[in-house]
């Protein structure tokens, strides 16, 4: 997969979001297993203990469990990948919101060009 | 077993009049991927060599896995050095032998496979290789080893930005993980994701040592854009303009 790992952040912290991301999106389905640090880590080109922190981050989120013979696999609770995808849908409205903000227009505004969209397409 | 893998304590070492480390105070972990990161001249090398026991610190105290520098560090340190030191009419198989006689720790199946996958031939002779060729096999020697500390100087200096690539994974895919790698070089942002710890060397002494991700998290920069900072920082201040 493509890994887009930005200057400003630090590492664990972005690999750990996109792999939240993947968890979403369905890439790995809920209960589904999920490759090991070490493999993760040679795709990725990054060091194993920054990927293995990653995963950590990931554990303590509640989207992955780690299970002592199967390695760690994507949590099979839907609910907490609901939540998930709401947080990072929240958080791209926000943006949302803040680049029309830039625009010079009202969330009210804003949401009525959303709509007029919807009805385009 | 201890968990520092190298202690420094106050290392100089001077080339007549010359000081290359001044007061060199250094401990690294085992299990870490460390970049040794400095201007030309700052002391990396010569860290290096200290470390292999190529050279002889001038004062101070070092320790590679608890002991001072002599025939057990040597055999637990895997050095590839700056510069090419092979015969021309050997075959990459017979250094694999050479290894293998020096190195109780060489793995010569492995040093195969890695070859393969770094598409060498094993069987060519040294002088009919190509200078990125020569740099991949010396990488397959070092790397083939259990090591506990793998010291690599300047590995990706010569080599094309694909070829880095390919050279960093297989530093990552083919270390020793109980040991620690410690990688001089000033192209920081091609092996920056991969280290968990950053040394800046100036002028013979250590002026930082983090994790990178502290760095980034206290910072908000990478580490290459802070060296690039700190360094160039420094060169204005001393001159006259």
């Amino acid at each position: 997969m493509e890994w887009n790992l930005s200057d400003d952040r630090p590492i664990w912290l972005q690999l750990s979001e996109q792999l939240a991301r993947q968890i979403v999106s369905g890439i790995y389905p809920p209960g589904g297993k999920l490759p090991s640090v070490r493999d993760l880590a040679a795709d990725a080109g990054v060091n194993p203990n920054t990927m293995q922190r990653a995963l950590s981050q990931l554990e303590s989120e509640g989207l992955a469990v780690s299970n002592r013979t199967a390695g760690r696999m994507v949590t099979e609770d839907t609910a907490v990948i609901d939540a998930a995808r709401r947080k990072m849908a929240r958080e791209i409205i926000t943006t949302f919101f803040a680049a029309m903000a830039g625009l010079g227009l009202s969330r009210a505004r804003a949401i009525e060009l959303l709509k007029e969209e919807e009805i385009h397409e | 077993m201890s968990d520092l893998l190298i202690q420094c304590r106050g290392l100089c070492k001077s080339y007549g009049h010359k000081s290359a480390l001044q007061g060199v105070d250094l401990q690294v972990d085992r299990g870490r991927i460390v970049g040794l990161l400095g201007p030309n001249g700052s002391g990396k090398t010569t860290l290096i060599k200290i470390l292999c026991g190529l050279l002889q610190p001038t004062a101070g105290e070092i320790l590679v896995d608890g002991q001072s520098i002599g025939t057990h560090s040597k055999s637990v340190i895997s050095y590839l050095p700056d510069r090419m030191y092979f015969a021309d009419w050997m075959a990459a198989t017979d250094l694999f032998d050479l290894f293998h006689d020096f190195y109780t720790d060489f793995d010569r199946q492995k040093a195969i496979a890695m070859c393969e996958s770094l598409g060498v031939e094993p069987r060519d002779k040294m002088k009919t290789m190509s200078k990125g060729t020569k740099e991949k096999v010396q990488l397959v020697l070092v790397m083939a080893r259990k090591a506990q500390l793998y010291l690599l100087d300047e590995p990706i200096a010569g080599v094309d930005p694909a070829a880095r690539d390919f050279i960093l994974s297989t530093i990552l895919t083919n270390y020793n993980e109980e040991g620690s790698v410690l990688i001089s070089t000033h192209l920081i942002s091609d092996i920056e994701r991969v280290l968990d710890e950053a040394i800046f060397l100036k002028e013979g002494k250590v002026i930082l040592h983090n994790s990178v991700d502290n760095i980034r998290e206290t910072e908000g920069k990478s580490v290459d854009a802070l060296f690039r900072e700190m360094f160039r920082a420094q060169t204005l201040e001393g001159g006259n303009f």
